[in-house]
Order: C-alpha cells, then structure tokens, then sequence
C-alpha cells in the first residue's frame, strides 16, 4: 500500500517535476525580465544557456566544486550579454536579430569547447530534502529540492521587491519606458541596457547550469529543449512581472513535466506528443494573452518585440 | 538623384553621362560592398580565434578553399549542401519583406519531408510524375499550413512571429517523432525508427552531368521567381509597403492581412519542399535526420544575404562550401565538428554589426560628392 500509490504517482510526479523542471525556466525568465524592463529584448539567452551549461560542467569537472561551475556559468553569461549589449548599442542594429546570431554562436562556442566534457562526469548540486517527514518514498522524492530552486524563488521575490522599492530598479523601469524620459534624467539607456542584458544574461546561464549539474545532471548537445526561448515568451505572459515569472515558470515545469510522470506510470501513448506540451501551452498562452491593436498591459514603452 | 543645380560648386570632374553611371554604381555597391568586408572582417575575427587556439587560419581557410571550393568534386558537394539552404532561407527572405522575422523553418522542413514519404509511400504503383508532384504539393501543403499559421497568429492575433514560429519548429518536430514512430513508423527501422522508404522507382535523381540532384535548379529557380516576385510584381510592391509602414499600406487599401498570410505560407511551402527533396534524393525516408538545422543555417544565409533572393544564391553557396568542407578540417586541424557553427556564429554577430554602417560612407552617397 505504501508503495503503491497507483495513479496518485501521477499528480505527484508532476509536482516534483515542475519543481525540477522550472528551475532553469526560474532564472532565464528572471533574468529575461530585467533585460526586457530595461527595454531590450534578448532572444540569446537560449545560446548563453547552453555556454552556462557546458562552463559550468566543465569548471564542475576541473575544480570538483559545483558551486564554481555555476560561478563559472555567470561570469560567462555576463560575458554574452555584454556583448549583446555592446552590438546593440550601434545605431540600426536590431536587438532581435542579434539574438538570433547570438543564440548560433553560443551554441556554437559551447559545443567546441564543451566536447572533452561529454564523457567525464561532475559532482552535481546538492538537493535540499523537503520531503523527510514522509515515509511514501515518491512524496520524499518530489519533494528533494535542488538550492537553485530556493535561490530562484528568493531572487524572484527580491527582483519584485527591487524594481518597485529601489533606485535601481527605477532607474531599469524609467530606461525601459521611455528612454527620451532617462536621457532628460541624466542617465544614458545604452549603459543602463548593457548592464541588465548582462545581468540577465548572467542569470540565465545559472539556469543553464541548473540543467547540467543537477537535472538531467549531464553535458551533452541536446542539454537544452528550447528552455531559453520559451524563457521569453513567458516573461510576456507573466507581464514582466518577476513572482509572475515564478509562477508562470512553474506551470511550464508542470508541462515538462506531464510527458515523463505518465511514462512512469505505464502510459506510452503520445509520448512524443506530451514531450511537445510546454511548446503547445507557451504558444496557447501567447496567442490568448496577445491582442492587436493595443499594447499589451505593463509591457516596457521602449521593447521592440511589443511594438 | 544626381542633378547639378548652380549651388552645387563645385561641379563633378566627369562627364554628366559618366557622373550618372558613377552615382548608380556607388549606390548599388554599398548593399555588396558593405556585406562583403563584414564577411572578411569575420573571417579576419575567427582568424583571431584560431590564432588563440594555436591553429592555423591559414591552413583552416586552404582546407576551406580545397574541401568547398577548389575542385569540381568539392563544388558538388558544396552545391549539395547549399540546396536545402536555399529553399530555407527564402523562408526567411520572405517574411522579411513585410517586416517579419520568421525563423521556424525548420519546422516547415520536418513536416514537409514528413508529407512527402507519407504520400510517396501511400501512391506507390502511380506513374513518377503523378506521385513526384503529389510529393511536392503535400510537402509544400505541410510547410505552407504551418508558418502560414504563424504569418495569421501574427496579423490576427499579434502574437510575436519570432518566437512562434520557433515554437512551432518545437512542436514540428515533436510531431514527426510521433509519427515515425508511431503511425507512419515502418517496422523495419529498428535503430533509427523511419518512414516506409521510398520505393527506388520514385527517387529524385542527379542533374545531368553531375552529382547534384534536381533540388538545386527548384531552389535557384525559386530564388529567383521570389526575386520577381518581390521586385517586379503589384503583390511584391505592396508586401515591401506593407514591410516598411503598416499603417500607410492599411490606408492604401493594401489587404495587408492576407499579404501577411500569404508570403509566409509561400515561405513555408518553400520550406516544405526542401524536406520533400531531403527525403525522395537524400535520405529515401523521412527521420530525425529531417531535423538537421538546415532551417537556422538557412536563416544566417537570408540575413548573409540581407533578405534579397538572388543575394540568398551566392551565399548559399558560400555556406555550402564551408560546410563541405567541415570533415576535411575536421579531421586535418584535430578540430572538432562544432568549429564550423563558431564560424558561422562569428560571421553572422559581424553582418548585423555591419547593419550599423549603412549610409555612413560618403563614396556610396552620390548626392553628398559634390559638398566637400
């Protein structure tokens, strides 16, 4: 009986799994929304994900400490968000495009240098366990809790926190709504820009450190399914609002989640179909959360992507 | 345009007829020019990445030349490899002339090769061309549907086509794995699960006189009938409007909504058949191989080009060559296969800084010659 919990595994395969799963989504959403509240959007944030990845794996390998790996990973991704930052404050640059190339090019850096890393394997980040007051060992294990998802939620509320009740994240909001405003104050949009992709970019490679430290616990090519990505349009979806980020991060790990809690409990149908459900749901939640014609509620003036 | 009126001193040196010859040229080479040096200006910054590395540049740009370019056997394969890119960059090309930023082509390639072994295989006995025709109408169908439904969600529902359309490559290719391995699935595709294959009678064949199969001349033609489209038709004028100012073009009276629709399904069917030709003259079914990234070369190939479809043809061969050349370098430089992703990645980052550049240089600017 205490073992066998039948299809009950199912809700609770899921919860574990959104917890496991959001994490990445976590910090590549926080760190999206920073960048998209200064008024810049950056779709790279895919390619520094997968670069935080291997960074952070192979610093794992080298050192046998996780926690530098995902060091590792940030300085890294600060690193491409510069960059992006610095290419897009050239006059007639698009953001989008950038992004784009960018998302190539982290890829590509990541799978040159992360190659010597596929085989060897790295500590991995330590779990948190929750879930030690129950004696059904699924509960226990859904609810092992990585630190990163801690961090993760500690920094959304800090974030929510911060942009309303700090000069920084005024000066974030003031640069993201109106730059012609920003530039009367004294402050120049492209700095302030520079330093939140980078932040944000920052951010996301810890997500990306997430994935190959702790789940799936690997470094290997096919380490990220579009996380970076998706990461964007749910930072739309939770109106740029960082405990909106959270949440929202949390129902798309509760999709990813569906395909293999239902294979665990026997059922194969569709697997491949339940393997696309965080795409099917982040492209329904767009299309219901668009609408032409007006600006979406709480979207930054100055962000292309809304225009 | 380049007309000398009196307060224009001092006057230009050449003849008027020259003068007029000269301001066509400046200005048509900025859009060649421009390009060409952020394409050495990359190559110059991955030469610096090898440096770093302690390799070669020139050996990597020999093996490149000798592996892409240098022989009739290396251009082959080069072309091979450039015609997938065609077809998927003009998925991008397109949309990009109404101000959309498309980059699923990927998922229109999967579907697209998906359609075509599924009809390929259920109208086996029907005469070649009957099938290779219904071949090509699924796969352009498949490819149509699908980023014509992102082209709609955008104008409809304002739903950003950048990330829809990747979504949608997402989902594609989720769905093609449920088909190969589901309904579709052919029992004898043990390790790779796969479609029924082909039957040989149906395959799409080399050119003559080469090794090429016909997929090249559809994606040269298509470049090109896209470029007439584009530049010298009412629907290719009013999709360039609708690109600059939809707005203007709404009060026109441009039906902005099914040019929007429209363009990106015809970029899609593109797209589609580009999977068609992977499955009836490459691969003889349809696989996760189908899902190779042709679709995001296809879009460092579109912005290469700045989204001119005759621009997409060189270029394609340009990448083509680079990418044939990958296993030489490969093996001879100890390098591993991503090194060609990092050049493409340096290349692509360099092009669009080049954007920056446009209208800053006064030789391209015949009207501003004559004030010194």
């Amino acid at each position: 009986m205490e073992n066998d919990i039948g299809l009950w595994g199912v809700p609770l395969a899921v919860l574990g799994g959104a917890i496991r799963v959001s994490t990445p989504f976590i910090f590549v959403s926080l760190g999206e929304a920073i960048t998209e509240r200064s008024g810049r959007i950056n779709l790279g944030l895919e390619g520094t994900l997968v670069f935080g990845a291997m960074a952070a794996y192979a610093v794992a390998v080298e050192t046998g400490s996780p926690w530098l790996g995902v060091l590792a990973a940030m300085v890294a991704g600060s690193g491409f968000g510069l960059l992006h930052g610095w290419i897009c404050s050239f006059p007639r640059v698009n953001d989008i495009a950038v992004g784009i190339a960018l998302m190539l090019f982290g890829m590509g850096l990541a799978f040159f240098f992360g190659k010597p890393y596929i085989q060897p394997s790295a500590p991995n980040l330590p779990a948190i366990p929750l879930g030690d007051w129950s004696s059904i060992p699924q509960v226990r294990a859904a609810l092992n809790v990585n630190a990163l998802f801690v961090i993760g939620a500690a920094l959304a509320l800090f974030l929510w926190w911060a942009f309303k009740n700090t000069k920084l994240g005024l000066i974030v909001r003031v640069v993201g709504d109106s730059a012609d405003s920003a530039r009367a104050m004294g402050l120049s949009p492209t700095t302030v820009r520079l330093f939140a992709t980078a932040a944000g970019s920052a951010l996301a490679a810890v997500g990306g450190a997430y994935l190959s430290l702790y789940y799936p616990g690997s470094w290997n090519e096919r380490i990220s399914s579009g996380q970076g990505l998706m990461a964007v349009a749910l930072v739309i979806f939770a109106r740029w609002n960082p405990l909106g980020c959270f949440a929202a991060a949390l129902l798309f790990g509760g999709a990813g989640a569906l395909g293999p809690a239902l294979q665990s409990v026997g059922v194969t149908q569709g697997y491949y179909l339940f393997y696309a459900a965080p795409y099917i749901l982040t492209l329904v939640i767009m299309i219901a959360t668009s609408s032409p014609g007006r600006q979406l509620a709480g979207a930054p003036g100055e962000l292309s992507i809304t225009k | 345009m380049a007309d000398v009126t009196a307060s224009d001193v001092p006057a230009p040196l050449a003849p008027p007829r020259l003068a007029a010859a000269l301001a066509f040229t400046a200005r048509r080479a900025e859009g060649i020019v421009i390009p060409l040096g952020a394409l050495v200006a990359g190559m110059a910054a991955f030469s610096v990445f090898l440096l770093l590395l302690g390799k070669s540049p020139a050996q990597f740009f020999e093996l490149m030349w000798r592996g892409g370019f240098g022989s009739w056997f290396s251009i082959q394969n080069a072309l091979l490899r450039a015609t997938p890119l065609l077809l998927a960059a003009l998925c991008v090309a397109l949309p990009a002339r109404l101000g959309l930023t498309v980059i699923g082509g990927e998922g229109a390639i999967v579907l697209g090769g998906v359609a075509a072994a599924a009809f390929g295989h259920a109208l086996s006995g029907l005469p070649y061309p009957v099938v290779i025709l219904a071949m090509g109408l699924a796969a352009m169908a498949a490819g149509g549907l699908w980023i014509g439904a992102v082209g709609a969600l955008r104008h409809y529902r304002a739903v950003n086509e950048t990330i829809s359309s990747l979504l949608m490559a997402y989902i594609a290719i989720a769905l093609m794995n449920q088909l190969v391995e589901g309904p579709l699935r052919d029992p004898a595709s043990l390790n790779k699960p796969s479609t029924h294959p082909l039957d040989a009678a149906y395959r799409i064949g080399p050119m003559p006189g080469m090794d090429v199969h016909w997929g090249l001349a559809v994606g040269i033609v298509a470049c090109v009938a896209c470029w007439v489209l584009i530049d010298k038709t009412r629907w290719g004028f009013a999709a360039r409007v609708a690109g600059g100012n939809v707005r203007a073009a709404q009060i026109q009276g441009l039906a902005v909504g099914p040019l929007i629709v429209g363009f990106c399904a015809l970029a899609g069917a593109l797209a589609g058949l580009a999977g068609m030709f992977e499955v009836a003259a490459v691969q003889g079914s349809a696989n996760a191989s189908l899902a190779a990234g042709y679709g995001y070369a296809g879009i460092l190939v579109a912005f290469l080009a700045r989204q001119s479809p005759l621009g997409c043809i060189p270029v394609a061969f340009l990448l083509g060559g680079i990418a044939a050349a990958g296993g030489l370098i490969q093996r001879r430089m100890g390098l591993p296969d991503a090194t060609i992703l990092v050049l493409q990645g340096m290349l692509f980052i360099v092009v669009l800084m080049s954007d920056t550049l446009y209208g800053r240089f006064k030789i391209f600017n015949p009207d501003r010659w004559a004030r010194a």
